[in-house]
């Protein structure tokens, strides 16, 4: 991975909400073809750091270059090379999964096949129910499947894996990787530090609007250790997930 | 990512999905095709033939005379027979009798029969009709075998096209489903892409705003235009809705039927914009079409209103859009004979768009 060639690069970043500032100055940059996550609590401004990268939200201040284009200048080929999982989004009324791609690639002026697209995330046998009729996790697929319909060259997923059982979201870290291995960078949001360590290869952790640590999970974690911390309980060779996983299999589930 | 990005394949692809969703949502259908068919049926069968007047024979009445053929000859009256007394009362009172007649035989020579007619006043109207049927009537039953001595009467009627209840209810109607298709469908539309961040999913795409609603606009005039095309097949092969020039008339009226669909959609901008909850667009929308509704000659003429009223009907765009529905099918006029009423729908689309304008909110 050439660890130089930026593909986003955000520059001291501002963004008020009336006289609430979100989002405080921040700073960072997501190198091409890795997988960046955006760790933090609630309200920390991730979703409006994420969404002003992707062309919906208006910045107070601040520069963002994507793959060359300025977010003020060039918003409409920013659209077309990147794709976009909301973390709250919905999708037009009363038509099935098969539709709903059809329209999308027209909105996003490709040819697809809906069914492919459904494949990848395993939806093939939900082709013809309506998005309503999903579940949680069959949402979360669908709409990580909309966002793969451009080709894009880079993802933003807004914790696609929240609500999702263990085994779903395991499929989808595979998912998500194997995303990644066909060229495609990946940002993402997640509250589970487990995914972040195993699935990003950058995080930077977001607290009140401002980035107060930056680094490889790995790097973080020895840091950590070297400041002299020490886990109050000893671990075991395996946890509770680990159970989960070992008693219900590895499959996608239909019902999940 | 070479290819230039296409805003027809966009702006289609969005038509093609909003028709698909438009078909399958009830309540959309109802509001199109369901009610203005229900009132064109009503209408329909109501007025298949024209004015009658019920007048009932009273019991005891000869029936074998002059009088009773020759009333049972003419079209405009309705023999009522075998009614008894009490009967013939309440029926007057309510007006389902319009009058009642008794013939007797004269115990005198002359004249050789007496009528006596009672009218009632919970119809005044038809008796009118029956009294001047009556009094034609007897002139002519008691002048048969006299020569006039001052002139002679003659009168017949042209004959021209049947101006049914139909040719006046069915523009009316379908004027009233492209508003209520206009106004409800849009604005439910637009609130709810919006509440449910449908847009807001589209505007992560490279959609243009243009496309969303010119793809929701093209859907909408498609569905509305299926619906009167349906509506005026019904119309005119069941009930004998005048289409004077045939496919032609049929188009004309489409093409009306396009431009009064699209000032009506501007009425659903607005209303999509200025409506805070999706229990506001209801009333909200019914301020705009109920006026219309009632005063726009959908069921009556506007020229039977009182006066005060007409100024106000005549200022509605859906007076204009039904007063050129019917100049085009009755009366078969071509577009430009009624390019008055197409200026001043122009007029109204320009002012609700420059309205929508403003108020239109995107998320
Ligand atoms: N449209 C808005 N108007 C006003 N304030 C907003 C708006 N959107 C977000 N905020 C505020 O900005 C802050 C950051 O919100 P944001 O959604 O970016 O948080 P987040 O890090 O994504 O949180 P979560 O983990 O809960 O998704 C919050 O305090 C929120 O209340
Ligand atoms: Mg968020």
């Amino acid at each position: 991975m050439d660890k130089t060639n930026a593909i986003i690069s955000v520059k001291e970043l501002v963004k008020k909400y009336d006289d609430f500032t979100a989002v405080k100055g921040i700073s960072f940059e997501v190198y091409e073809n890795e997988i960046f996550g955006l760790l933090g609590p609630n309200g920390a401004g991730k979703t409006t750091t994420l969404e002003i990268i992707e062309t919906l939200r208006e910045k107070t201040s601040g520069e963002i270059i994507v793959d060359g284009y300025s977010v003020d200048k060039d918003a409409n080929k920013i659209k077309r090379i990147i794709g976009v999982q909301l973390q709250a989004a919905g999708y037009y009324p009363n038509l099935n999964l098969v539709e709903l791609m059809e329209l999308f690639s027209g909105l996003y002026g490709v040819d697809i096949k809906p069914m492919e697209m459904l494949e990848k995330v395993n939806l093939q046998d939900k082709a013809r129910a309506k998005y309503k009729a999903l579940s949680g996790g069959q949402k979360q697929r669908f709409s990580i499947a909309t966002t793969l319909i451009n080709s894009p060259k880079i993802i933003f997923l807004d914790e696609p894996t929240t609500g999702l059982d263990p085994q779903a979201r395991r499929n989808l870290w595979d998912l998500i990787i194997d995303i990644r291995n066909n060229g495609t960078t990946v940002v993402i949001t997640t509250h589970y530090m487990d995914e972040a360590e195993q699935l990003c290869d950058r995080v930077a952790f977001v607290e009140r609007g401002e980035i107060i640590a930056l680094d490889t999970p790995d790097n973080l974690i020895d840091n950590l250790i070297n400041s002299g911390f020490e886990r109050t309980k000893e671990v075991k060779k395996a946890n509770l997930e680990d159970v989960f996983i070992n008693l219900t299999g590895k499959e996608w589930r239909e019902d999940n | 990512m070479s290819k230039p990005y296409n805003n027809t394949k966009a702006t289609l692809a969005l038509a093609k999905a909003s028709f698909r969703s438009i078909m399958r949502s009830p309540s959309a259908v109802v509001f199109t095709l369901a009610f203005p068919l229900i009132f064109i049926l009503v209408f329909g069968f109501l007025g298949r033939g024209g004015v009658k007047v019920d007048l009932a024979i009273a019991p005891g009445s000869d029936l074998q005379n002059p009088i009773v053929k020759a009333l049972e000859q003419i079209s405009v009256v309705h023999i009522i027979k075998d009614k008894d007394p009490a009967e013939l009362k309440t029926g007057l009172e309510k007006g389902n009798i319009d009058a009642v007649i008794n013939v007797q035989k004269n115990i005198q020579d002359a004249p050789a029969y007496l009528a006596n007619v009672q009218y009632t006043s919970a119809s005044i109207d038809k008796g009118t009709i029956l009294k001047s049927v009556l009094n034609n009537l007897m002139y002519t039953l008691n002048s048969k075998d006299i020569k006039p001595s001052i002139a002679q009467l003659n009168e017949s009627t042209v004959q021209g096209r049947v101006y049914r209840t139909i040719d006046f209810i069915l523009p009316g109607q379908l004027g009233f489903s492209l508003l209520s298709t206009g106004v409800f469908g849009t604005a439910f539309v637009f609130f709810s892409l919006r509440q449910t961040l449908v847009i807001k999913r589209f505007f992560a795409t490279p959609v243009s705003r243009a496309s969303i609603v010119f793809g929701e606009g093209i859907a909408r005039i498609g569905f509305a235009l299926c619906g009167a095309v349906f509506i005026i097949l019904i119309g005119h092969f069941f009930f004998h809705f005048t289409l004077i020039h045939g496919i032609i008339t049929v188009l004309n009226m489409l093409l009306l039927a396009i431009i009064g669909l699209i000032v009506f959609m501007g009425f659903g901008f607005v209303v999509s914009g200025i409506a805070k909850s999706e229990s506001t667009i209801p009333p909200i929308s019914n301020i705009i079409t109920l006026p219309q509704f009632l005063l726009s000659g959908t069921f009556f003429s506007i020229d039977a209103f009182p006066s005060w009223l007409q100024p106000i009907s005549r200022a509605l765009p859906l007076t204009y859009l039904n007063d050129a529905m019917r100049k085009v099918a009755f009366e078969g006029a071509g577009l430009w004979d009624v390019k008055h009423q197409i200026l001043i729908m122009i007029i109204w689309g320009i002012g609700v768009y420059a309205v929508a304008v403003k108020v239109f909110k995107w998320e």
